[in-house]
């Protein structure tokens, strides 16, 4: 096989490849891979030893896109082609982005998600997100020396399902195959908890560079259960950093500032706000475009009054998750803070006052979510550690679709447990109505025009029938991942119509393919032998794991099903030979069509084997 | 066509959990329950497998789920345990109600209205904690109905009350937010 492989030794008595996966925390401001070597959760650094990774990227007049530290010394010089920040952009529309004059960044309203314009033309912020994802594999395959099978992307466990699939779509368009879509801060909860034995509630605060989170989890014999999470996905550390930036102006008197001295201002605000975590106050000094010089000095005591608000603001997400946990404050073993801007003496402050408990600050808020995917990658991608422990997340907005009068219809509540499907019966209300259209949508409002619209698509081809006869039941599917899908069918008919919610800006495979092979500056041999490379890799596990299922549940074949299983095992064996990528996909489709009822037959054992051990137990 | 080749998914949500069918339940025993048979069957098991494993555990994991949702909550429990016995609840259709019933959702609503004016949240706080003792109260009269006197009329009545206080208890939860955000 072409790939290197690395095998860890005394991993697991059968000689087991050990399979490189990755855990990435996509960050607003910082992004980090890590991944599990020997048994332990480590962060890649760069060929510096640096293990952050600034978010941000650059398109320069030379054609080269660079990332990350370089691109971010160079950010006031070249404000409108140095794109930071890009998260708070992921599946928003124009109108969805506050006070766009913030930011120095010329957007055009694309359908569904904003563009912003740069030299290197109009780029979707999903594209900007490849192109740090892009450098973190590179970086990640360099140092594990070999190509991943798979990787872990963090998202903060508000967002909607738009910057979910967006997140996703990145992740694809920078060659990456995405194992799972993990939420921040259950991320961080797995890291604290199995390396503390942590059982119990607990609470974990994320407050980054742009987004805030809150998750409830129940800790219970290695089961992380999240009861409920809130946040906001549009208040971070760049708030704190805008509010100083707003003071400086009024301080100064400045107005109508260039986009370079905006960028200036808002990095010396940010060098401040750092300043004051340690210091009781700070010097601010800038020279702007003009010659202006700015030269203030900023007290911890008028930073904290100016940014009382912004705290205040993530005590509200706060109550929310615990009354949706229906908990109350004193009912918390542990609040575990995580994100950078945590380490802001008044954030701790005014969270140990909520829970009359100092919050837990001793691990790195940097890391720890990076960390927390890693160890999640290791186990997706089959390299069993010997902890079996389990992950139940939730959605953490509503689903619903729009009835008449423009009202939201509920069909999966906030904080439901995934992954869920729930079915709802409509009918039509006009006579011979021959189709219905169906609007996704997500919040928790009533007037759908407050909540996120998803989707929409139309059912057509109802035979005629009077008005009420017809039964339309629409299903949502919300995956592991927190991605929904949705079909309407129509049950007399038996008319379907099905939809992957993609919103309309969203990525189709086709583009992906386009865009990945325009992006690889690699001739088309190189792609080929990739695709190759990834079918490969593909059919072996699909092999290797219905080897696993062979040893021990092949009592639950019939001598016909086995001989048709293990010729359909063969074949695809002899297509990896062969190394014909066509083959190896057409084989691994058929086994996968053959293997089905055996992996049915397998999911009802496993769940008799769980539930009966259990009846004796607890009965 | 994939569900059909389960048999266990053709039971009922308390023969997935092995639970007797009725009314009164152990709901640590449930949790338990649940956590073991997720702990099969979510897909984090099956990231590494073939589509066929996947697809077949993505549907295996929702239906554990689902099962679980609908034990867990007493309204979802008794609702489809009159289902299993072919009555309709009629939730949204039958809207008759005894005065008296009636009277006191007008009650609770002015106080909850009253509270909402005078923006006192702990007001609501209050009525919410009183509508849960109001909710269990009924909650033991639904199983007695159910698991005593086998009485499905009554049983049903108390299934569409109990969707009224539901509803207050999210109108409460809705004003407190709309106070505190
Ligand atoms: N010592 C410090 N004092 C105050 N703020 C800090 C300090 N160190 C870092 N920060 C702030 O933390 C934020 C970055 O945190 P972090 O790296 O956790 O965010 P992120 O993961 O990139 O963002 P998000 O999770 O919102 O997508 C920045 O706003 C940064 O200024
Ligand atoms: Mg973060």
């Amino acid at each position: 096989m072409a790939l290197l492989q690395i095998t860890e030794p005394g991993l697991s008595a059968a000689p087991h490849q050990h399979r490189l996966a990755v855990g990435i925390d996509l960050g607003t401001t910082n992004s980090l891979v890590a991944t599990v070597k020997s048994g332990a959760a480590t962060v890649l650094p760069d060929e510096h030893g640096r293990s952050l990774l600034p978010s941000v990227v650059r398109y320069r007049d030379d054609g080269r896109t660079i990332v990350g530290f370089e691109a971010q010394a160079e950010q006031s010089r070249d404000p409108n082609n140095t794109i930071v920040s890009v998260k708070r952009f992921m599946g928003r529309g124009l109108a969805d982005i506050q006070d766009v004059g913030r930011s120095p960044y010329r957007f055009v309203d694309a359908p569904g998600m904003v563009q912003l314009v740069t030299r290197a033309g109009h780029k979707s912020p999903v594209e900007v997100s490849a192109d740090i994802l892009k450098n973190l594999r590179e970086r990640a395959e360099a140092s594990l020396g070999g190509e991943l099978i798979g990787a872990v992307i963090t998202v903060p466990a508000y967002f909607d399902d738009a910057q979910r699939q967006a997140t996703k779509d990145a992740a694809r368009l920078a060659g990456l195959n995405v194992l799972r879509l993990l939420n921040e801060p259950t991320a961080a909860a797995i890291a604290y908890g199995l390396d503390n034995g942590a059982e119990g509630t607990y609470v974990v605060y994320d407050l980054g560079g742009g987004t805030f989170d809150v998750s409830v989890l129940a800790l219970t014999r290695g089961v992380f259960e999240v009861l409920a999470t809130s946040g906001d996905s549009s208040l971070g550390g760049d708030d704190f950093d805008h509010r100083i930036y707003c003071w400086i102006l009024e301080q100064a008197g400045l107005h109508g500032l260039s986009a370079h001295d905006t960028r200036l201002l808002l990095t010396r605000a940010r060098e401040a706000k750092e300043a004051l975590t340690e210091h009781a106050d700070t010097r601010i000094t800038a020279v702007l475009a003009d010659g202006q010089t700015i030269d203030l000095q900023l007290s911890q005591t008028t930073f904290h009054a100016i940014s009382k608000t912004l705290i205040d603001k993530t005590l509200l997400p706060v109550r929310k998750a615990l009354r949706d946990a229906r908990i109350g404050a004193g009912d918390v073993k542990g609040v575990v803070m995580v994100g950078g801007a945590t380490r802001m003496p008044q954030v701790q402050k005014a969270v140990g006052d909520f829970f009359g408990r100092p919050p837990l600050t001793n691990l790195d808020p940097d890391k720890v979510v990076a960390l927390g995917a890693a160890i999640q990658a290791n186990v997706l991608a089959g390299n069993k550690g010997d902890d079996e422990w389990l992950l139940l997340d939730v959605i953490p907005l509503s689903l619903g679709l729009e009835t008449m009068g423009g009202l939201t219809e509920k069909i999966i509540p906030r904080n439901s447990t995934i992954p869920i499907a729930r079915a709802q019966e409509f009918t039509t209300f006009k006579d011979g109505q021959t189709a219905l259209s169906v609007h996704i949508l997500q919040g928790e409002r009533e007037l759908v025009s407050d909540c996120r619209s998803l989707a929409k698509f139309v059912l057509r081809g109802i035979p005629p029938m009077v008005a009420g006869a017809a039964r339309i039941r629409v299903t949502f599917q919300v995956d592991a991942d927190g991605l929904l899908a949705v079909t309407a069918r129509e049950m007399i008919s038996g008319v379907e119509a099905s939809i992957e919610v993609k919103p309309s800006y969203g990525l189709s495979d086709d583009e992906i393919t386009r865009m990945l092979s325009d992006s690889i500056a690699h001739v088309a041999d190189d792609i080929n032998a990739r695709k190759l490379r990834e079918a490969m890799v593909d059919a072996d596990s699909l092999l290797d794991a219905l080897d696993v299922a062979l040893a021990s549940d092949a009592d639950l074949l019939d001598d016909a099903e086995r001989a048709a299983l293990d010729e359909a095992m063969q074949a695809l064996r002899d297509a990896i030979a062969a190394e014909s990528t066509k083959d190896i996909n057409a084989c691994s489709h058929r086994l996968n069509q053959a293997s089905e009822p055996f992996a049915a037959r397998r999911m009802d054992r496993n769940i008799q084997r769980a539930l009966t051990g259990k009846n004796i137990e607890t009965l | 066509m994939t569900a059909d080749l389960f048999s266990d998914f053709q039971q009922d949500h308390f023969a997935l959990f092995g639970l007797p069918r009725r009314f009164a339940l152990d709901g640590a025993a449930l949790d338990t329950l649940w956590r073991s048979a997720a702990a099969q069957v979510h897909p984090d098991r099956f990231a590494s497998a073939g589509d066929a494993e996947k697809r077949i555990a993505l549907m295996a994991a929702t239906r554990v789920n689902e099962a679980y949702q609908t034990l867990k909550s007493p309204l979802a429990r008794a609702r489809y345990l009159l289902r299993l016995a072919g009555i309709d609840t009629a939730e949204e259709t039958n809207t008759s109600m005894p005065p008296a019933f009636l009277m006191a959702q007008m009650e609770w609503r002015e106080a909850i209205e009253d509270a909402r004016h005078g923006h006192d949240v702990d007001a609501l706080e209050r009525l919410s904690r009183q509508l849960r003792l109001d909710v269990r109260a009924m909650e033991d009269e639904l199983g007695e109905a159910l698991d005593e006197q086998h009485d499905h009329a009554s049983a049903a009545l108390l299934v569409r009350k109990l969707r009224f206080l539901e509803k207050l208890d999210q109108e409460i939860g809705d004003a407190i937010e709309a106070l505190l955000f």
